[in-house]
């Protein structure tokens, strides 16, 4: 394997510093160090890149015209970034809160998944106000399930009738008594 | 296409079309896309941060459109194949081909690089189940599409081909080696017939939908077994590995497993996890000691509830990734050419953009024989 090619000159990160100090008051110092010992090849070709990571050739930034957020573990915006559906509304909160977290939270996965439970309704709401009404039997692809799995779906009807027909009888009789 | 929340997608043809956003992006007018087992988990609810309004698809190809000022390589009029990865190519891992990994495509988390149309953890970027996309860093993705090449091949050359070879290749299989693949889906599948491109002695794929096991005995010429005509599938497979275990296991399941109730429910009922790892956990206990489990099956963060015990008092390695798409591609792209790989083989469905929540719903509910729908966009299928 081809000797890493560490360059301190070009080194300007402190990681990179400490790493690259003299490791001379050391006791046999990287005497077993085997290149070939590298369980991540081929998935990744090591060259040296990860202790030149500081100095890398950044592309150029793409324009940010949205609220775009960011990991909190990364110093920045990436110099790309989808544009697809920024946040709004309520769940658009959410998200700007849970985004105050690290991955490695459950306050931020977990805020991410109540924002996208709350913005299912949020798209329902706009649909309704921009005069498009769900059509939930297309969306779901129930034409489908009808041309393949006719029984089923009409057996999955008639049990969804069934349980809705029991809870709201069983809602009218508990009002009645009441 | 549209998705408005779990379970649900519309097809969509006031979505404004995509422009040029920074000046090594392209746009492409998509000739063919998939759907794949990943879109599934965001069709399923259980990928955190997945927007209503938002285009799923990273398995296209397309015809280049335009490209922006600082594109060199890409022209205008190519056909090209696209890289599920967003990759800028001169980060520290894109430089050591972690394409899947890149540092500069994906603001949101560091988990993981961008990747087309898969939520907003992975860029926020639209996706390729449409007729235009952009298509950023053009010159470093996007391959043009070789002379000869079938379109249905190149498709899957995206993310199928790649990820089901590199599951075989991060297994490290050795000649002779028994290899057990968890899940006969189409990365199952292909990972089942790239383990024989590296040796392996033995296949043996794990599922529970029967005709899937059928086209995979046949497609990948291996052995395939039902998990739910036996008590457990562990020791079934001690039983078959000799009481060893096998030399290597591979994860092509994910988040979306069945075959274990409390998995189930609290991965995908409750969501207290990050889907059902019950894949991983079989594969961890049915390899060998010191043995090697690759996982390319895809897991929602934040964490799941996996045999940790065992991976370390066996010994295993564990070795996972997002394909390196770029990486791979001129060794598929050879494997694809000289024969040795049938890609479009595991196509069964071939719908119209416009029947997009058809196509997903016949996928995900395993209709019809489905092993993977193709879609094809309007002008496409005019052309």
């Amino acid at each position: 394997m081809e000797k890493l090619k560490t360059e301190p000159s070009k080194i300007s990160g402190i990681d990179r510093k400490i790493a690259d100090r003299s490791k001379d008051h050391i006791p046999g110092w990287g005497i077993d160090a085997d290149p070939e010992n590298d369980p991540t090849y081929p998935m990744k070709h090591r060259n040296g890149a990860d202790y030149e990571r500081i100095n890398y050739e950044k592309p150029p930034q793409q324009r940010i015209k949205m609220e775009v957020f960011r990991s909190v573990e990364r110093p920045g915006i990436t110099r790309v970034f989808g544009t697809s559906t920024p946040p709004k509304g309520l769940s658009g909160s959410l998200r700007r809160y849970a985004y105050k977290y690290s991955e490695a939270t459950s306050a931020h996965w977990m805020t991410l998944i109540l924002a996208d439970r709350v913005n299912v309704a949020e798209g329902i709401i706009d649909d309704l106000k921009a005069g498009t009404i769900p059509n939930f039997f297309e969306e779901r692809g129930w034409s489908a399930e009808w041309k393949y799995n006719r029984q089923g779906f009409i057996r999955s009807a008639i049990v969804g009738a069934l349980v809705t027909t029991a809870v709201i009888a069983c809602f009218a009789s508990r009002r009645k008594s009441g | 296409m549209n998705y408005r929340g779990p379970f649900r997608i519309r097809a969509d043809r006031n979505k404004p079309e995509p422009e040029i956003e920074h000046p090594y992006d392209a746009i492409v007018r998509v000739t063919r896309s998939l759907i794949c087992g990943s879109d599934l988990h965001l069709y399923h609810g259980l990928v955190p941060d997945t927007r209503v309004g938002m285009t799923f698809g990273h398995e296209f190809t397309g015809i280049v459109e335009e490209v922006g000022s600082g594109v060199q390589k890409l022209k205008v009029g190519d056909r090209v194949l696209v890289p599920f990865n967003i990759a800028c190519g001169s980060c520290p891992f894109c430089k050591q081909e972690l394409y899947g990994n890149c540092h500069e495509s994906n603001p949101e988390a560091t988990a993981v690089g961008g990747f087309f149309g898969y939520a907003h953890i992975a860029g926020g970027y639209d996706g390729g189940q449409a007729e235009y996309v952009r298509v950023p860093f053009a010159d470093v993705g996007p391959t043009v599409i070789p002379e000869g090449m079938d379109i249905e091949d190149a498709v899957l050359l995206t993310d199928v081909v790649p990820t089901g070879y590199q599951a075989a290749e991060m297994g490290g299989i050795q000649k002779g080696d028994t290899v057990v693949v968890f899940g006969a889906g189409p990365v199952g599948i292909m990972a089942a017939r790239c383990a024989w491109l590296f040796g392996a002695g033995r296949v043996i794929v794990i599922d529970h939908i029967d005709y899937r096991l059928e086209f995979v005995k046949k497609y990948a010429y291996c052995e395939a077994y039902n998990f739910k005509e036996m008590d457990d599938p562990v020791l079934f497979l001690k039983k078959q590995t000799d009481w060893f275990g096998a030399d290597v296991c591979i994860d092509a399941v994910g988040c979306d497993a069945a075959g274990s109730a409390m998995q189930t429910i609290t991965g995908k009922k409750m969501l207290l996890q990050a889907g059902a790892a019950t894949a991983l956990h079989w594969a961890i206990n049915s390899v060998k000691k010191g043995g090697i489990v690759s996982v390319v099956g895809v897991y929602g963060p934040p964490f799941n509830l996996v045999p940790l015990g065992s991976l370390m008092n066996k010994g295993i390695t564990l070795r996972a990734n997002q394909a390196s798409v770029k990486r791979l591609l001129p060794r598929v792209i050879d494997h694809v050419m000289a024969g040795r790989l049938n890609p479009k083989g595991i196509i069964t469905h071939r719908l119209p953009l416009e029947e997009i929540s058809d196509a997903y719903h016949i996928f995900s509910a395993k209709r019809d024989n489905c092993i993977k729908p193709l879609l094809i966009p309007p002008r496409a299928a005019m052309a």
